[in-house]
């Protein structure tokens, strides 16, 4: 990435640059995720839920349930359970989950990745479509097909994700066959392979399993679809509404009195600089579909990261909901970095 | 490779809904069952620690327990590894002798040393359902002296007190008294841990299938067991977690599972018209009940209790909301119980509520919150009672609130009224006169907490009736004793019963032979075959 975006310039200030810019990085990740760790931690403490409850049930008796609390360090004061875990956090312990009996991290290990691969697809399909949808309304604006777009991006707005997944694993695998259903892979196929990356798409092509390759992909279409869906929605909207800011701008009236032809105008000038925004809107989408959808997850029986954590919310699973949203903040930090540094490499005012 | 830019062209298309992509069509192999479960309860394969419903019937297909009953005639007990059994003659011991050539699926065979064990570790360990065997007077200190192994093939159950047989070996019939292999789970003990952290997540079993997978929250796989006497028709069962209940039902309607677990009443009723596919019921031993808590001055009279029990409209609930799903029942200990009373005094009937109400000296009624879990069914039925309430004037508030969130208030008696089911923890009528008929200590700093405690109620002289009900060998006499005591919770207890559980399972015309038995670790699939 360093040496991609190392234009111009002396080679000192793009050093101390980067040197500044990844102390700030860092510092920024530490206190966001001690923010985070903090809020969720003592929102987690005053919830009305019993966690012994999770572990022992409705039915253990007195003893059982005192020994658990006492495991657990409940009877400590608060302050000092914080501590505790603030230790082994430090430490890389996380803890164990109480539903899932694994370490935190085990867990999320596990259906992260399924959400990165359903929500990166998602993301894809959103970007492929939705930019090029939107400077199609933006070029037709007030024509029937910029109507049609905007129709399209509204009902995605609008349409509750859980409904239209039922719709389409009703239509597009129940009624025509097209897709398979619910599930990340046929039962015939799961122990096909060695989980690796726990990607499965990643996983079975590396292993040359293709068979189990091409049942993951008619697994994660609709679902994915379905999210890019929603995700083109968005980008479409604020591709036309950037879009539209920019082809009103004085520079373009210039660059066609100039004589450029329309689509150099459109693609080279307006788009490059509409592009600046967009980046924080994509990237803001795709934090999005990270942090895990819970409606389409359930739909589609997809393991991943929001179902585990609502899961674990409801359960009273502390130490799993304090993981989960670890993970979420960093990636959000993360993907605030990265279109930071894209708005760096498309916005020649920022170097 | 040169298919890979086609599918993403179909992912678009399929987004815009017009291509025609062909999926691999996979139906479930005829050797396997495969169904769709919400199995997210799992928190460990362990037969020491299982208390939850899924992990209950898991543990039921793959391991087996001393003593077993007949899932259609619970009063038929057998033994399942134990040969035969006597009492002697004070009630104080019984001497079990165990069956010859049995083998776990490790190879290992099975013998006195591993049932001995078995219950001595899970006494030892003492997870939630140790009180099971505990109620007999074994403690971690005691029972390497009570549970004794006399020979090979031979131990003995030493009791604190001469309890009916039956409470004995009913008790035994529990997850928790299921026999493990000491050999495999000694050899990966940690620090003295019994095995405990290793089986959490392993099998060490005799049962008719083995354990080989569990992800959490995502599939179980059993695998036929090999060493079993009476091998099994499928040679895999695979349970998918499917939270969903509509896409369950679409997986079965599809056919890419078997047997779908969570059907809600009007996906069963739609399903039902499908050719190829059947629905199977049976009543379970769990009951609906409401939990009035006597700490509310206005719930604390008699009258009310009564006039209450009045206004539930137990007939409209179990054919609208609950239909398939329960069925009415009034008294504590559900049908298919010792002494299970099937009588149903009660019906709506706002006229004589009214009267009651008046004679507490509330005749413009009085307003009262409900705890209530927010799941469909049973805010479904919370409104049906809000309903009927009105009619005499009763004003009903609901609270809504997540599962363990109303429960964590209920146990700390902070509610009004509580609606919650309650499921018998085995197989015993002690299991629930025990919670609802008996509380030994009804003060806040009680250690001990059943449901009438909960309720703040102190039954009096039914405490007494309960823990002599347990030392009662006449059977027919016992049942008498449990038959007094529910009418009497009927009569008078802050308790209104509605609905006895029913589960359903819907299932692929083709499968043939699952068993739905009164518990769940008696639901089985050890004789399941594919037409």
């Amino acid at each position: 990435m360093t040496s991609s975006i190392a234009i111009g310039s002396g080679g000192h200030d793009v050093l101390r640059f980067y040197l500044t810019k990844t102390v700030q990085f860092i510092a920024v990740l530490a206190t966001t995720l001690f923010g985070l760790v903090a809020v969720t931690f003592f929102i987690g403490r005053i919830v009305p839920i019993d966690p012994v409850l999770a572990i022992v049930g409705d039915r253990a008796s007195p003893q059982v349930y005192e020994r658990v609390r006492e495991e657990l360090g409940l009877d400590l004061p608060l302050i000092q359970q914080f501590w505790i875990y603030l230790k082994k956090a430090v430490t890389g312990d996380f803890g164990n989950s109480v539903l899932t009996t694994n370490p935190v991290m085990t867990d999320i290990a596990n259906v992260f990745p399924a959400t990165l691969e359903l929500a990166t697809l998602g993301t894809l399909i959103g970007v492929l479509f939705g930019i090029p949808l939107g400077i199609l309304a933006a070029v037709k604006r007030g024509t029937l097909i910029d109507q049609i777009v905007r129709l399209l991006g509204l009902v995605g707005y609008s349409v509750p994700i859980f409904w239209l997944g039922l719709m389409g694993l009703l239509l597009f695998y129940a009624k025509l066959d097209w897709v398979a259903g619910p599930g990340r892979l046929d039962v015939t196929y799961s122990y096909l392979y060695e989980p690796v990356t726990n990607v499965v798409l990643i996983d079975t092509a590396m292993q040359g399993q293709w068979d189990a390759f091409w049942d993951a992909v008619s697994h994660i279409i609709l679902p994915a679809s379905l999210l890019g869906y929603f995700s083109l929605a968005y980008i479409s909207r604020m591709t036309r509404s950037f879009m539209l800011n920019e082809l009103a701008q004085e520079y373009v009236i210039a660059a066609r009195v100039k004589g450029l032809s329309e689509l150099r105008v459109i693609w080279r000038h307006a788009l490059r600089n509409a592009a600046v925004p967009l980046v924080t809107v994509i990237a803001l989408s795709y934090a999005n579909l990270l942090e895990g959808s819970v409606l389409t997850e359930t739909v589609f029986a997809w393991p991943g990261l929001g179902q585990y954590i609502t899961n674990s919310l409801q359960n009273a699973d502390m130490n799993a909901v304090l993981g989960g949203t670890l993970v979420i903040g960093a990636t959000f930090v993360v993907l605030n970095l990265v279109s930071d540094l894209l708005y760096r490499l498309l916005d020649p005012r920022t170097r | 490779m040169k298919r890979l830019p086609k599918i993403f062209l179909s992912a678009a298309m399929v987004a815009t809904m017009a291509t025609s992509f062909t999926a691999v069509k996979a139906a479930t192999p005829p050797d396997t069952l495969v169904q769709a479960w919400q199995i997210d309860d799992i928190i460990t394969l362990d037969p020491a620690e299982v208390f939850e419903f899924t992990a209950s019937e898991i543990m039921g297909n793959t391991y087996e327990r001393l003593i077993n009953y007949d899932p259609k005639d619970v009063s038929k007990i057998y033994g399942e590894v134990a040969e035969s059994w006597s009492v002697s003659p004070d009630g104080k011991t019984l001497t079990f002798k165990v069956k010859p050539n049995k083998k776990f699926a490790s190879g290992n065979p099975l013998t006195a040393e591993d049932v001995v064990f078995s219950l001595q570790r899970a006494v030892i360990l003492d997870k939630s359902p140790a009180f099971i065997l505990g109620q007999f007077g074994l403690t971690k200190d005691n029972v390497k002296d009570k549970i004794k192994q006399t020979g090979p093939m031979e131990f003995t159950l030493e009791l604190d007190k001469a309890y009916a047989p039956t409470f004995v070996l009913y008790a035994l019939t529990s997850t928790v008294a299921s026999v493990v292999d000491k050999k495999l789970v000694m050899q990966n003990e940690k620090d003295g841990d019994l095995g405990y952290n290793w089986l959490k997540t392993h099998y060490a079993g005799s049962g008719p299938f083995t354990i080989r997978d569990w992800k959490a929250n995502e599939v179980v796989v059993l695998e036929r067991n090999p060493n079993y006497e009476k091998k099994t028709p499928m040679a895999r069962v695979i349970t998918r977690h499917i939270k969903e209940t509509a896409t369950q039902r679409i997986l079965l309607e599809k056919g890419d599972v078997d047997i779908a677990r969570n059907l809600n009443p009007e996906e069963l009723a739609a399903v039902a018209k499908n050719p190829d596919i059947e629905v199977e019921s049976g009543a379970k031993g769990g009951v609906w009940y409401l939990g009035l808590n006597q700490k509310n001055p206005n719930l604390a009279k008699p009258e009310v209790r009564k006039a209450l029990k009045y206004l539930v409209d137990y007939a409209a609930i179990a054919d609208t909301i609950m239909k398939n799903k329960g069925e009415v029942h009034q008294a504590f200990l559900p049908k298919g119980f010792l002494g299970a009373m099937s009588e149903t005094p009660y019906k709506l009937d706002v006229a004589k509520a009214k009267e009651l109400l008046a004679q507490a000296g509330l005749k413009d009624g009085f307003t009262v919150t409900m705890d209530t879990r927010s799941s469909a069914e049973v805010t479904g039925m919370a409104e049906a009672i809000q309903k009927t309430f009105g009619q005499a004037g009763v004003k009903l508030e609901i609270i809504p609130g997540d599962g363990k969130q109303t429960l964590t208030k209920y146990r700390a008696r902070q509610h009004d009224i509580y609606i919650g089911r309650w499921g018998a923890d085995y197989q015993d009528p002690n299991t629930n006169a025990d919670t609802f008929a008996a509380n030994e200590d009804n003060s806040d700093e009680a250690k001990a907490k059943p449901l009438a405690w909960r309720n703040a109620w102190d039954p009096g002289p039914l405490t007494a009736k309960t823990r002599a009900a347990v030392l009662e060998r006449d059977p027919a006499k016992r049942a008498q004793m449990y038959k007094e005591l529910q009418q009497s919770v009927l009569d008078d207890g802050p308790f209104v019963v509605f609905l006895q559980e029913v589960e359903n399972v819907a299932m692929r015309k083709k499968v043939d032979g699952f068993i739905l038995g009164p518990s769940f670790d008696t639901n089985s699939y050890a004789q399941v075959k594919k037409n």
